[in-house]
């Protein structure tokens, strides 16, 4: 079984973690994989940088440019994780724009992922009906979970649709906008969660973007299994490197 | 072979909507209606008055006599450098504010990188009175100072882009994250004929007008509707799209492309897209576009701002692929050759993407007995600095 849905199966909220490979420095991959496992979190969303990340604000930008200044590439991505599953257990998703994946040749690119034990991949900009027409064999063929987004403004329709074709969990963007920290929810994320809830979808939802700390955990996580932290994570290795994952980790839940 | 977009917004292998969920709404909403929306009597006439009186058209058709003796052949310039705003875009935005008000939207964003799209839609928001942000990088903020100033005066927004490598790339971004945050009353007025679909059919058909104009003007002047070649420079690919439309289909129409090689297409600075580009995704679409080996998009360059973007429209790609049309680049130098020669054979400064196409004939050796009909997409008063400093002036 796709570790993704073994984590799904354990009766706790999960804690996903998203930073950008290549950042702060080229070489801090492993270690943050590896420090995340050890304090505790369940899953991690490794961003394969890009040169023009159009969902994404401000903080996951310049971490994206960062680290393609610092060399960070497709390859070298695949080589600093060619061993992780000697180390690290949870389940491992590489999250990225889909023009880099194209270039590399989506079928090699699955292999590869295979290959290295990476159980999914989230792209924000290859849409569902693409996918399913043209690319799902190739993923499932690989033993790939792709994960959708949905929005405040998705139809239950096609939240249905996506739901029918995922095989994961639902990523739920928290509310209409880019990628970056917010500091609490208000009245229409709460609704907007419960209304998903109410659907009694087969996937179970994870939360996503503004997601910053222990008070928006917790709120996404009452009707949601999950949640997954991005932009707290890169600012916080920003003023601390590859330092005291574990004091970030302990301040979400 | 067929260059109509199909009902999934392809041509061909181009095209698509590759787009974050995030847009999914706002884009899906525009695909349903936009050609309802366009073939309502009422848009239609709204369409066409404010295009002949407000804008200017038609655009005059122009002999030009001395530029034909020069090279040898029959030259036609179509004056979309004598529209309001001084370019082919506003056509565009005249459409594109028509489907908005419609949509009941009342926030316009847009980007812009010579300067000209953010002024065109900058007139059509004060137009109609509706809030309007451009977004422009910061290096063309800088490069583009009078258009600046231009937008402002009409009442717009411009917001620096500063992210990435802060040009239109950048500002295309900028606007889409825009639009991901302001999902419920903004419409997003693409510049060029690039975009998800259905924004690169959409622009096309505003601008179809163009080759709607050549072919009743040429029957009057020539007796004939068709000329022997269409000639248009090719930025996002919105001048030359709206140019070639009335004639993709007729094979006896040559389609001539021409793009910026900048300092020479095997320079490193080039915008020179189909020599240069392989398939990929840019700004919502699958297209020909300049990427490193891992698939990051790459700064173009070129003299003109215009032209200075690393993918080309979907259409184009087809086009190119097809080899329905030939395609050619063409040099700063050159071009700004061409655009001196222009200036002292005709009485007409373009701007430097139209002296772009009008650097053709260092390439291609037409028959005297042809007939060319080279669009000239915009005037060169936003230029003249750039004129000023490379000739010295
Ligand atoms: C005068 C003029 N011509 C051409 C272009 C290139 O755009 P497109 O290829 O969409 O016509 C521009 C863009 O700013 C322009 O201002």
């Amino acid at each position: 079984m796709n570790r993704i849905n073994t984590a799904l199966e354990q009766d706790k909220k999960l804690l996903s973690i998203y930073f950008t490979a290549g950042y702060p420095s080229l070489n801090d991959t492993t270690k943050i994989i590896q420090d995340l496992e050890h304090h505790g979190v369940d899953m991690i969303e490794i961003g394969l940088p890009f040169s023009d990340p159009l969902a994404d604000g401000p903080t996951i930008q310049e971490s994206s440019t960062t680290a393609l200044k610092n060399g960070m590439t497709t390859n070298i991505l695949f080589e600093q994780l060619k061993d992780i599953r000697k180390s690290v257990n949870i389940p491992l998703i590489i999250m990225g724009y889909f023009n880099p994946m194209m270039q590399y040749g989506i079928e090699v690119f699955c292999a590869k992922c295979q290959e290295i034990g990476i159980d999914g991949l989230i792209i924000p900009d290859l849409p569902v009906n693409e996918y399913h027409e043209h690319y799902q064999e190739t993923f499932e063929k690989y033993g790939l979970i792709n994960v959708f987004l949905i929005t405040p403004q998705t139809s239950d329709e096609r939240i249905r649709f996506i739901d029918d074709v995922s095989n994961g969990f639902i990523y739920m963007v928290s509310s209409a906008s880019t990628t970056g920290a917010k500091s609490t929810f208000g009245d229409t994320q709460q609704q907007y969660f419960e209304r998903i809830s109410a659907l009694d979808l087969k996937n179970p939802q994870i939360v996503g973007f503004g997601i910053s700390n222990n008070e928006t955990f917790t709120q996404a996580t009452k009707t949601a299994k999950g949640a997954i932290i991005g932009s707290a994570f890169i600012k916080h290795l920003t003023h601390n490197r590859t330092d005291n994952i574990g004091d970030f980790v302990k301040s979400i839940r | 072979m067929n260059y109509q977009v199909n009902e999934k917004g392809y041509y061909g292998d181009f095209g698509g909507a590759y787009i974050p969920e995030m847009l999914y709404p706002n884009v899906e909403e525009l695909r349903t209606t936009y050609l309802d929306i366009m073939n309502e009597p009422s848009f239609k006439k709204e369409f066409d008055q404010l295009l002949r009186d407000y804008v200017g058209r038609p655009s005059p058709l122009y002999f030009a006599k001395r530029l034909s003796e020069k090279h040898n052949t029959k030259v036609y310039l179509k004056r979309e450098d004598l529209n309001h705003t001084g370019a082919h875009k506003v056509n565009n935005t005249i459409g594109q504010i028509l489907v908005a008000k419609r949509l009941g939207k009342n926030r316009i964003i847009a980007e812009t990188g010579a300067g000209q799209h953010g002024v065109a839609t900058a007139t059509v928001c004060a137009l109609m009175g509706i809030k309007c942000i451009v977004y422009m990088g910061e290096i063309d903020i800088k490069r583009q100072a009078p258009n600046v100033a231009r937008m402002k005066m009409l009442g717009a927004e411009v917001r620096p882009a500063k992210s990435g490598s802060k040009t239109l790339k950048d500002a295309t971004n900028e606007a889409i994250r825009d639009w991901i945050n302001n999902p419920v009353d903004t419409h997003y007025i693409i510049g060029s004929a690039i975009g998800p679909h259905p924004y690169p059919d959409m622009v096309t058909r505003f601008q179809s007008i163009i080759s709607e104009e050549i072919k009743w003007q040429l029957k009057e002047k020539e007796g004939r509707e068709h000329p022997d070649y269409v000639v248009a420079c090719i930025g996002g690919g919105s001048n030359a799209a709206g140019t070639y439309y009335h004639f993709l289909e007729e094979p006896s129409v040559g389609i001539i492309a021409v793009e910026a090689a900048g300092k020479g297409v095997h320079s490193g600075e080039s915008a020179a897209t189909s020599q240069l580009g392989k398939e990929g995704i840019i700004h919502g679409c699958k297209t020909l576009l300049m990427q490193t080996q891992d698939g990051q998009i790459t700064e173009p360059y070129s003299i003109s701002a215009g032209l200075d973007y690393p993918g080309v429209g979907p259409l184009h790609s087809h086009i190119y692929k097809t080899a329905r049309g030939e395609f050619y680049s063409v040099t700063d130098d050159d071009a700004m050759a061409a655009g001196l020669e222009l200036s002292q054979l005709e009485g007409i400064i373009p701007a430097i993407e139209s002296s772009h196409a009008l650097a053709i004939f260092n390439d291609k050796k037409f028959r005297p007995e042809d007939i060319v009909v080279i669009s000239l997409s915009g005037r060169g008063d936003k230029d003249l600095d750039t004129y000023i400093d490379y000739f010295k002036l």
